[in-house]
């Protein structure tokens, strides 16, 4: 029998993820692109971004971008379900990071590192992060809104300071210390059967280290946002949700208060430990100061722009903060070659732009301390800024809210009611 | 069961010396529809929060089915099989009709984090289990057409009615209304007293009903207990306490009520 869109002939149907076939069509589609993106193909390279993205310096910028989704995901579920607003994840990511270094790391006169493999060094990032989630529950639970804020703000600087003093295993100083690769091997010394950090091929292609990462993580998040969204469907999602609106009438209809809030911080912060090994590893080696509250307020911006309390939400709020400065950038620099060049509008582009001293304009792309003209670094971050409020006061529901407008309307289609 | 299901005895509770509920006792039976009425301020939320404890009485016991449940967790006296609805609408309102709902299951499912993330065979029966228990109220309740709605989004009087459907899906053993038909208008009151007297009937569910107007309790309750800043004035059958001076003067003036005791 063929179904009528809207019509659903069972329950289970009714509470599928995906739970249209035109939806189950999108999402089947945009994974195909996805797969597909890092290399050129003739249709593929016909969707707007598409052919941009999947190149080299881009296609890393994504792989950021997918690693920061994971923890976007995870606080999501803890601010944008259960209401729990907090500005620690940068130290749960810390807290990954380290575990994964300790445990996959190489060890030195000066450096603890007990050189185990990925699969074990990954998943106890993450169950480590959690483990310390939950100790700390215990504080966070029984304050709330912005004390809860504080509270947690609290956490970055004892993890920036607890980094400072122990350098045997987050590496001395400002340089911080080699992370372990991101590949699969047995055990120890061996072999890795699957490397994502070489250039190599796969079946008949050759893929480089940024498409095999890109890969790699892309299937992590893919396993990473189904369990988020089937957490958001069952029983401990809609706890949160009901603490999240009325915390007293949840207690009152059976919901364990205390126990529902501490769940949701060890489950986020698992997720922000994945995310913070990940970044880590793939990176290579990080700066002990990177795990600090700007990190923080960066997932809270994520969830703000992308709206709070759903996984597309995220995912799309993580692309848009991720990308938009790199875009940014870009665009300044366009301008910046405008400037210089003798186009039809270079001295409107002169006008903008700083290029040498002497120069007059707002923004500068020449080194400087900020101030005015404005160096182009500090652009993007007054572009969130911008964002954050104009979210908060037009659209709550952040881009979930603006996607879903534009899809009803489109179903509605010629009529815009 | 013999005794009571429900037994206050001896409750009092006042905020930083301000008497709220000043010793007051009463039993609810099984199958019993017990009303407590009294004008606004009298002390009848008061009891329910105190049952429920998110109010902690300084003096008295609280018994359920004889055991004491002084100091327990709110949540645990949900899963003990109490459940009530609140004056002031207490539904999540970000959830739809639906999740409300669902979330009245909550003490009746198992699943646990771990099984919920990864939505296998049990997680997924279970919530098709307790979607279907949540329908079969739905439809008791005449929402059908509000189950995907927002629950902010819809009618008053339909709040009402989905507060008591969140409070059944609990399958409690009883039910603690608080004005179930406050604010409502004529029609909309009858609905309810329609639900609350198939509940009890149909349903076999305890109930302790708090009204401040008389009108709905005397024609529903079996018991009625008549509360006045704080204090018990008068416990009987509604043909009785309507006819008790004292009620009579806490309702109407004293002076109605030195008249109603000469007559
Ligand atoms: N949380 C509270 N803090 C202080 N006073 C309260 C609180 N709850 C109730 N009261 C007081 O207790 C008295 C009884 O209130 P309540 O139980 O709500 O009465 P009713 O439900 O009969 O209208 C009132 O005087 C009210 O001001
Ligand atoms: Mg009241």
């Amino acid at each position: 029998m063929r179904g009528r869109p809207g019509l659903y002939t069972s329950y289970e149907a009714e509470a599928a993820l995906l739970p249209t076939r035109t939806r189950k069509v999108a999402l089947g589609l945009l994974i195909l692109v996805l797969v597909l993106m890092p290399f050129s193909l003739p249709v593929i390279d016909q969707i707007p971004f598409v052919r941009f993205l999947g190149d080299a310096p881009w296609l890393r910028v994504v792989n950021r971008a997918l690693i920061f989704c994971i923890a976007a995901l995870g606080l999501n579920l803890l601010a944008g379900l259960a209401g729990q607003v907090s500005l620690g994840h940068a130290f749960f990511m810390g807290v990954g990071a380290y575990t994964a270094v300790l445990m996959g790391g190489v060890s030195t006169p000066h450096l603890w590192g007990w050189g185990l493999p990925m699969w074990l060094w990954l998943p106890a990032s993450g169950v480590v992060a959690a483990g310390v989630g939950i100790l700390v529950a215990p504080a966070a639970v029984r304050v709330r809104g912005l004390y809860l804020a504080i509270t947690t703000i609290g956490l970055v600087f004892i993890g920036l300071h607890l980094s400072r003093v122990f350098e045997e295993i987050a590496g001395p100083g400002a340089l911080g210390r080699k992370w372990p690769k991101l590949q699969l091997r047995l055990w120890k010394e061996e072999e890795p059967f699957l490397d994502f950090s070489g250039n190599g091929h796969w079946f008949w292609f050759d893929v480089n280290r940024t498409q095999k990462t890109y890969y790699f993580l892309l299937a992590l998040l893919v396993l990473f946002a189904l369990a988020a969204a089937n957490l958001a469907r069952s029983r401990t999602g809609r706890s949160w949700a009901a603490i999240r609106d009325r915390d007293v009438a949840a207690e009152i209809m059976g919901v364990a208060e205390f126990r529902a809030k501490t769940t949701a911080f060890a489950i986020s912060s698992f997720y922000a430990g994945v995310a913070g090994a990940l970044l880590a590893s793939m990176v290579g080696q990080m700066n002990p100061e990177a795990w600090n509250l700007l990190l923080s307020v960066e997932f809270v911006a994520i969830l703000l722009i992308g709206g709070m309390g759903r996984v597309s939400g995220a995912i799309m709020g993580t692309f848009f903060v991720v990308l938009s400065p790199r875009f940014v950038e870009q665009f300044i620099g366009w301008t910046a070659d405008q400037a210089e060049g003798d186009g039809l509008f270079s001295g409107f582009w002169d006008l903008l732009v700083v290029v040498g001293s002497g120069d007059f304009g707002l923004i500068s792309v020449t080194q400087q301390a900020l101030g005015f003209p404005l160096p182009a670094s500090a652009l993007d971050e007054i572009i969130y800024g911008v964002l954050i409020i104009v979210f908060l006061l037009f659209e709550p529901l952040g881009l979930f809210g603006i996607w879903v407008k534009v899809r009803n309307y489109w179903k509605g289609w010629p009529f815009s009611y | 069961m013999s005794g009571p299901l429900l037994e206050l005895d001896g409750i009092s509770l006042s905020f930083k010396g301000v008497k709220a509920i000043t010793d007051v006792s009463f039993k609810v039976g099984e199958g019993e529809l017990f009303a407590i009425i009294g004008p606004n301020g009298a002390g009848k939320t008061s009891i329910f929060n105190s049952i429920s404890q998110v109010y902690r009485p300084q003096e008295g016991d609280i018994r359920w089915k004889g055991k004491s449940i002084m100091g327990q967790r709110p949540d645990h006296i949900a899963g003990m099989g109490i459940a009530r609805t609140f004056q002031n609408i207490e539904l999540f309102p970000h959830m739809t009709v639906l999740e409300n709902l669902l979330l009245g299951r909550h003490i009746r499912m198992k699943t646990s984090w771990l099984a919920g993330a990864l939505w296998l065979g049990p997680a997924k029966r279970e919530e098709m289990t307790n979607r279907r228990a949540v329908e079969d109220i739905i439809d008791f309740l005449e929402i059908e057409r509000w189950r995907k709605h927002p629950v902010a989004l819809l009618p008053y009087g339909f709040q009402k009615r989905v507060e008591l459907g969140r409070a059944l899906a609990m399958e409690p053993e009883l039910l603690l209304l608080d004005e179930p038909v406050a604010g409502m208008n004529l029609e909309e009151t009858e609905d309810m007293a329609r639900f609350i007297l198939d509940i009890r009937q149909e349903l076999g569910i305890s109930i302790l009903l708090v009204e401040h107007d008389m009108g709905l309790v005397m024609d529903v309750a079996d018991r009625v207990l008549v509360l006045d800043f704080g204090q018990k004035i008068s416990e009987g059958e509604p043909a009785e306490v309507q006819r008790d001076p004292a009620v009579i003067a806490a309702y109407l003036g004293d002076e109605a009520g030195l008249a109603a005791a000469d007559s």
